[in-house]
């Protein structure tokens, strides 16, 4: 059984992973969740602006915010990182320091935002129109009807997408690491990566693999369950009503009225 | 208001209705005419129920009596007033509109569908909102069912709400857009009857409506729309005992 010991060692070297252990905890992991916790609320605000600017019956709203979209969902993450990341360094170093970190941060949120802003948009536009017109009706401007009506309602609808959207930010926050960051600065993968290029066995990586899905397996379940919640309602199932018992309603008001025939 | 009512006016309030004038409008979606050359009086305090068939334009002239629904040319008047001049927000809160599938806000309650615009349009503090939105609602005899939202609502009350929404910005004239079409029909006449109440107690309505009864019962005037035109308008012994043109005596054969 040589080659399953060597399996093991390789994979589940449960001293190595004790080891590397204390650093993921207090560095990888603290990390990964600043740099995708930063990036999603970053996102979520670009993703609002962009989805805002897409159901916008002007074009000049629409067509950048279509042209963003389609650049920063269309390019592979990690050349967007690089772009931004070693593209505006020196700016970067003059307002944050020498660390690349917000950089990355920047980075990831932009192509968030692409993202985020499509689901918005998706959202907003499954609302139903008699939502927006019936604000209108009202005397209310579209910027009121939108902010009080339509967008919340948009929003609620597109939460299981959102919490998706994190999903994918927790794993792509990996990529950050090759815009070099400081020690104490590395997010999971890196610290794993590290620890593994250091002892020459693969256990660390598998137990950063182990922190990741540690954050996402029990986000995607609440997925499922932010799903059927909105699906079938949160409330509860109460007992049928008689319509007839309605018209008793009504007709204890106008008594005279109420006997009016149908044809 | 010079109504008088043949019936007594239950507990509530008078409402102080305009005249609303359609003179010459004409409508299109595109390079569709929907609407072409309509002319209607509503006088004040009176209703006016508009009959006939599907697609012959009646939901899109109430549209574009409040403009959610551009007209291509045509004057409305409300009261003295060119309401194609006016701002659209300014028009819109003179004239309530009820839709056919209510529109009410989901994820608000009964009181608070009422009291958003009051508070976002009528900057009422959300006291004075509330307080308004509950009398609305006592009016249409919902004010038990005030923190109720929609989906718990039946269609009925939906509609309900919807008309004290409407109601609670204190239009001058209210339009109907088949607002009992969506309903199960033990559940019309009780928003019927809410509505017959309104027309008594001086709103100027003007009803789009598929409910002969009511428009022969309410109705001061009714108005017989087909292909995007008035084909003919009369009092409602007039309309329903007297047809005279074809297309009208084809449509009542069809729906009495």
């Amino acid at each position: 059984m040589d080659w399953f010991d060597n399996i093991i060692k390789t994979f589940l070297d449960f001293d190595a992973m004790l080891q590397v252990l204390p650093q993921l905890l207090t560095t990888g992991l603290v990390n990964t969740l600043i740099i995708s916790v930063f990036a999603t609320v970053l996102g979520i605000v670009i993703g609002m602006i962009l989805a805002i600017m897409g159901v916008s019956r002007t074009a000049w709203l629409r067509i950048p915010a279509r042209l963003y979209t389609d650049i920063f969902r269309g390019l592979p993450a990690i050349l967007t990182i690089l772009l931004i990341g070693q593209g505006f360094a020196r700016i970067s170093q003059q307002l944050f320091g020498p660390s690349p970190y917000p950089l990355g941060i920047l980075a990831l949120s932009l192509i968030a935002g692409a993202y985020i802003g499509e689901i918005f948009r998706a959202g907003i536009q499954s609302i139903e129109r008699g939502q927006l017109e019936a604000c209108r009706a009202l005397g209310m401007s579209y910027g009121s009807a939108m902010r009080l009506v339509v967008v919340p309602q948009g929003i609620r609808r597109v939460l299981p997408a959102l919490v998706n959207q994190f999903i994918a930010i927790v794993k792509d926050s990996s990529l950050v690491y090759f815009l070099g960051l400081l020690v104490s600065e590395r997010e999971l993968f890196r610290v794993g990566q590290d620890a593994a290029v250091l002892t020459g066995n693969l256990s660390p990586l598998v137990l950063a693999g182990v922190f990741y899905l540690i954050i996402t397996v029990p986000l995607t379940h609440l997925v499922n369950y932010f799903d059927n919640r909105f699906r079938t309602g949160r409330r509860k199932a109460t007992p049928p009503k008689s319509g007839l018992e309605e018209v008793a309603e009504r007709s204890t008001l106008s008594p005279a009225l109420a006997h009016g025939e149908n044809t | 208001m010079t109504y008088t009512s043949p019936l007594p006016v239950t507990d509530g309030r008078f409402y102080e209705g305009s005249r609303l004038k359609i003179e010459n409008v004409e409508m299109a979606y595109g390079d569709i005419d929907v609407i072409r050359d309509v002319s209607i009086s509503v006088e004040p305090g009176t209703t006016t129920c508009i009959i006939g068939p599907s697609g012959s334009g009646k939901s899109t002239l109430l549209r574009g009596v409040n403009r959610l629904h551009e007209p291509k040319c045509g004057r409305v008047l409300l009261a003295d007033d060119d309401a194609l001049a006016l701002k659209p927000d300014v028009l819109r809160r003179r004239v309530g509109l009820v839709f056919q599938h209510f529109n009410l806000f989901p994820d608000h309650t009964a009181l608070q569908n009422v009291a958003l615009a009051l508070r976002n349009v009528k900057r009422m503090s959300k006291g004075e909102a509330e307080r308004v939105a509950l009398a609305r609602l006592t009016e249409v005899g919902l004010a038990e069912r005030s923190d109720h939202r929609p989906r718990d609502l039946s269609g009925g009350q939906q509609q309900r709400v919807a008309i004290a929404r409407a109601l609670a910005m204190e239009p001058e004239v209210m339009l109907f857009d088949e607002a009992t079409s969506a309903l199960d029909p033990e559940l019309v006449k009780g928003v019927l009857s809410l509505m017959a109440e309104l027309a008594q107690r001086g709103m100027t309505m003007l009803v789009v409506t598929h409910e002969m009864g009511f428009a022969r019962r309410v109705a001061d005037q009714v108005v017989f729309m087909d292909e995007g035109r008035v084909v003919e308008s009369g009092t409602p012994d007039e309309i329903f005992d007297n047809p005279q043109s074809d297309r009208l005596q084809l449509f009542l054969s069809e729906v009495l």
